[in-house]
């Protein structure tokens, strides 16, 4: 469904990608692993079209989407949770969620009902609904960022490091959250540097270094044999 | 010892050009806010507001179709403009839309110059009748001008505290990228507060032409005191611009009294100079906590 | 812009050009010498802007002011003189400007780019106003006349300003900023106010006292656009509240950008070009030759940002 092909992107004079092919099918959790530092949230940026790629080509869908505008992606289906969430600090959770619920063609029943189904995998949201975003911790501004992404219906979402600064008891959470997602079918890109998670959740892994994709496998081997997590990440 | 009355005159006084410069200084507040796009050309879409409002006033006998007309055809300009001019100059040196505007400013006031020539015009007050203030007689269109830009100020306000299209101009204005990634049209939420910003310079100018002569030069004046409110009210910052507006103009109002208007606007710059010696971030918005 | 040694051929069209300059005077009708001349005052404006837009990447709409400055304390020391003494024109004016640039300069090190930006713009407003109403003194609306000096070396010469005199003296005056302002920018300093112009916080970070650095650049520019001020007025004899309107800063910014900032020689380009310009339009569209050159000067910022030199040089270039 959706796929990288051989995609090189600079910032400004440095390369960082170097020739990046990853492929997510259909209601896929994929997991994408690697050291700080060699390009993964890059290439999420890049399939996002938040940087234009120098070579390569991105498909969605079997239509080219390389350096599309990132508001073209977000309405083909395409939704980005980033590194650093990203929440809409003065806007109000509900607000933030609108951002993505208030999109042409969606009924006000269905937007209801959407509103609905978040506010159940996320009470606290509901509870803080009508606060600004920036009052919220941590943990609950990624909870909204996911959320947010969810308002678009999206048929894969680009999950930047969820974890990335949560407490242990979260982690949980979050994986409950892949799940769920998975059980509907909503496809996942996980870049992760939390291994266990991003093993457990995956069904296929890619590894990183450098800006190239150096191993791919589906995650049961590489829970079953270690060596090659411990080569490239040193875990 | 200066008469009461005088002093409150001169309050009112204030307050009725303050509305109007609040108006003017809106729209080009939000237009940087949103952007970071410092529109010189401004002072020229207000002066083309009061244009158009004469063309359309002389066509249509009609004062309120004039200013909804005015309005219109000066958010098509800015539109156009924006998509034009300023789209390209996304991303590059924010100083170059300073100069590009400053460009496009050069033109339409040359091309105002040159289709309407150097008289200045008239524009009818849609009421006259007065009503006794003190000893004098006090016209009610100037509390009407007042009031009425409070309320295109509010109605702006409230369109963007709710509402979707609020929501996306403010989601932009706090991060762009990621309201793109939202599935936010950014680029046309520039140009439609681009376009609402002119029409609001369109609307100020038609209401205040009945108080001076439409001419092509009208907007320099204007575009002085909308930067300086600007800066005074803090950039971006929608509610101070507004108390600015009204703090500069009072301020002229009573240096009115001793000194001649056009000295009067010494006192703005002096009020400029001191906010950015001391509260540069302007000296209506709330100190950081 | 890395140090370049300048190439013999660099110094041969160098002085090609300063030679075909002197000349003028010489070949032209009056008209068009008077047209030099002008061009080359505005160009020494032009080209002291250079140093805060192009060189340390400060956009200044102020120029008008210290401009202005210079032509009015020229004026002062023409008036209040007699015979009118050359050199304490030159000295009034730069003083006029210089203490202006102070001004500006201290303002330059609390603002970042568009507040200041603005604040120069105030500032020529606010002495339009005080210039324009303070007619006792500045003669107001009306501006003041004045005799010219004479040309007048102590012990050597003293002759009246003749035409061909007046454009060699401007030719001099210009000349030699323009190979002093080359050699400051070529220096290690010119090369720290590029480099706050590429990376402000970075060439902090490294070191450099920024400020100090601002408060120079605007010093220097601000005593170079005065004495272009000064050479105006004693071209023409008189000071008009209008050269001090921002608008006339705004000119100043065509010029450079026209040209080709940070370039020294582009600003003189540039304003050569406008000028040449206007006098083409003029021919048409008498004075509404602002619309044609505000088209081409947007166009111009938008799709040629480093002007006409950069143009030049990059076609030369491939």
């Amino acid at each position: 469904m959706l796929s990288v092909k051989n995609v090189h992107t600079y910032y400004g004079k440095s390369h960082i990608l170097h020739g990046v092919s990853i492929e997510v099918g259909p209601g896929e959790v994929v997991g994408l692993l690697g050291r700080n530092g060699v390009g993964k949230s890059t290439t999420l940026k890049t399939i996002m079209g938040l940087v234009r790629p120098a070579e390569g080509e991105i498909h969605f869908e079997n239509t080219p989407i390389t350096g599309a505008p990132p508001h073209q992606l977000a309405r083909m289906g395409i939704a980005w949770v980033p590194e650093d969430r990203r929440v809409f600090k003065l806007l109000t959770v509900l607000e933030n969620l609108r951002t993505g619920l208030d999109r042409r063609g969606v009924t006000e029943p269905r937007r209801e009902a959407l509103l609905e189904k978040v506010y159940r995998s996320f009470p606290v949201l509901r509870e803080r609904r009508n606060q600004a975003g920036g009052t919220l911790s941590g943990g609950e501004q990624q909870m909204l960022a996911i959320a947010r992404a969810m308002m678009l219906e999206p048929k894969i979402i680009l999950l930047d490091e969820p974890t990335e600064g949560l407490m242990p008891r979260m982690v949980g959470q979050i994986r409950e959250i892949i799940d769920v997602l998975h059980r509907e079918s909503v496809a996942i890109l996980l870049v992760e540097q939390n291994v266990p998670l991003t093993l457990g959740a995956s069904q296929r892994v890619y590894i990183m270094e450098k800006g190239m994709v150096r191993h791919h496998a589906p995650a049961s081997e590489l829970r079953a044999n270690d060596s090659i997590i411990h080569q490239y990440l040193g875990v | 010892m200066i008469p009461f009355e005088l002093i409150l005159i001169q309050i009112i006084n204030g307050i009725v050009s303050g509305m109007i410069l609040a108006l003017v200084a809106s729209g080009l507040t939000l237009i940087f806010g949103i952007m970071d796009v410092v529109n010189f050309a401004h002072g020229d879409l207000f002066m083309l507001g009061a244009y158009m409002g004469v063309i359309t006033l002389a066509a249509t006998g009609n004062f309120w179709v004039a200013l909804a007309a005015s309005c219109l055809a000066v958010a098509a300009l800015g539109a156009v403009i924006q998509v034009t001019a300023l789209r390209p100059l996304l991303g590059r040196d924010p100083l170059t839309t300073i100069l590009a505007t400053f460009g496009i400013s050069l033109v339409i006031q040359n091309s105002a110059l040159w289709y309407f020539g150097p008289v200045a015009r008239k524009i009818n007050e849609p009421f006259t009748g007065q009503f006794p203030l003190f000893h004098l007689q006090y016209p009610w269109y100037r509390i009407a001008i007042a009031v009425l830009s409070a309320a295109i100020i509010g109605a702006l306000y409230l369109f963007l505290k709710y509402g979707t299209y609020g929501i996306w101009i403010r989601a932009t204005t706090q991060d762009r990228v990621m309201a793109s990634a939202m599935g936010i049209p950014v680029p046309w939420v520039h140009t439609a507060v681009f376009a609402i910003g002119a029409s609001m310079a369109a609307a100020s100018g038609v209401l205040f032409g009945p108080l001076v002569g439409v001419s092509h030069a009208m907007g320099l004046d204007i575009i002085l005191r909308a930067f300086i409110v600007v800066v005074v009210g803090g950039m971006g910052n929608l509610g101070g611009s507004i108390l600015a507006a009204i703090f500069v103009s009072m301020l002229e109002a009573f240096a009115a009294i001793w000194v001649s208007p056009a000295q009067a606007v010494i006192f703005s710059f002096m009020a400029l100079i001191l906010t950015l010696l001391f509260r540069p971030t302007g000296l209506f918005v709330p100190t950081p906590k | 812009m890395s140090p370049r040694h300048a190439s013999t051929g660099y110094w041969i069209g160098f002085a090609l050009v300063v030679a075909a300059l002197a000349v003028a005077p010489l070949v032209l009708p009056e008209f068009w010498r008077r047209f030099v001349t002008e061009i080359l005052i505005w160009g020494l404006l032009a080209m002291s802007s250079d140093i805060l837009i192009g060189y340390t990447g400060m956009v200044s709409f102020g120029h008008s002011a210290f401009f202005g400055l210079g032509m009015y304390g020229a004026a002062a020391a023409l008036l209040s003189v007699s015979p009118p003494n050359l050199w304490l024109a030159i000295l009034y004016g730069l003083v006029g400007a210089g203490l202006v640039a102070v001004f500006v300069a201290f303002f330059s090190t609390r603002l970042r780019d568009i507040y200041f930006a603005i604040t120069t713009l105030v500032f020529s407003q606010i002495f339009y106003v005080i210039i324009f109403t303070w007619t006792d003194v500045t003669g107001g609306e009306n501006g003041l006349t004045f005799r010219a000096p004479t040309f007048w070396i102590p012990g050597v010469v003293d002759i009246p300003f003749t035409r061909e005199i007046l454009h060699w003296f401007v030719l001099a005056v210009v000349t030699a900023s323009y190979l002093l302002l080359r050699r400051i920018t070529q220096s290690p300093f010119g090369m720290v106010l590029q480099s706050i112009r590429e990376n402000e916080p970075r060439t902090r970070a490294i070191g450099y006292h920024v400020e100090r650095y601002k408060i120079v650049a605007v010093m220097l520019s601000g005593l170079f656009a005065g004495l272009a001020g000064v050479l105006y007025a004693i071209q023409n004899r008189f000071a008009a509240p209008d050269f001090v309107f921002f608008l006339i800063s705004g000119e100043v910014v065509i010029f450079n950008v026209m040209g080709g900032m940070g370039t020294l020689v582009g600003p003189v380009v540039g304003a050569g070009f406008f000028f040449l310009l206007r006098e083409g339009f003029s021919r048409f569209w008498t004075e509404y030759y602002l619309i044609p050159v505000g088209v081409i000067f947007t166009l111009m910022v938008i799709f040629l940002p480093q002007g006409i030199l950069g143009f030049a040089r990059r076609r030369l270039n491939s």
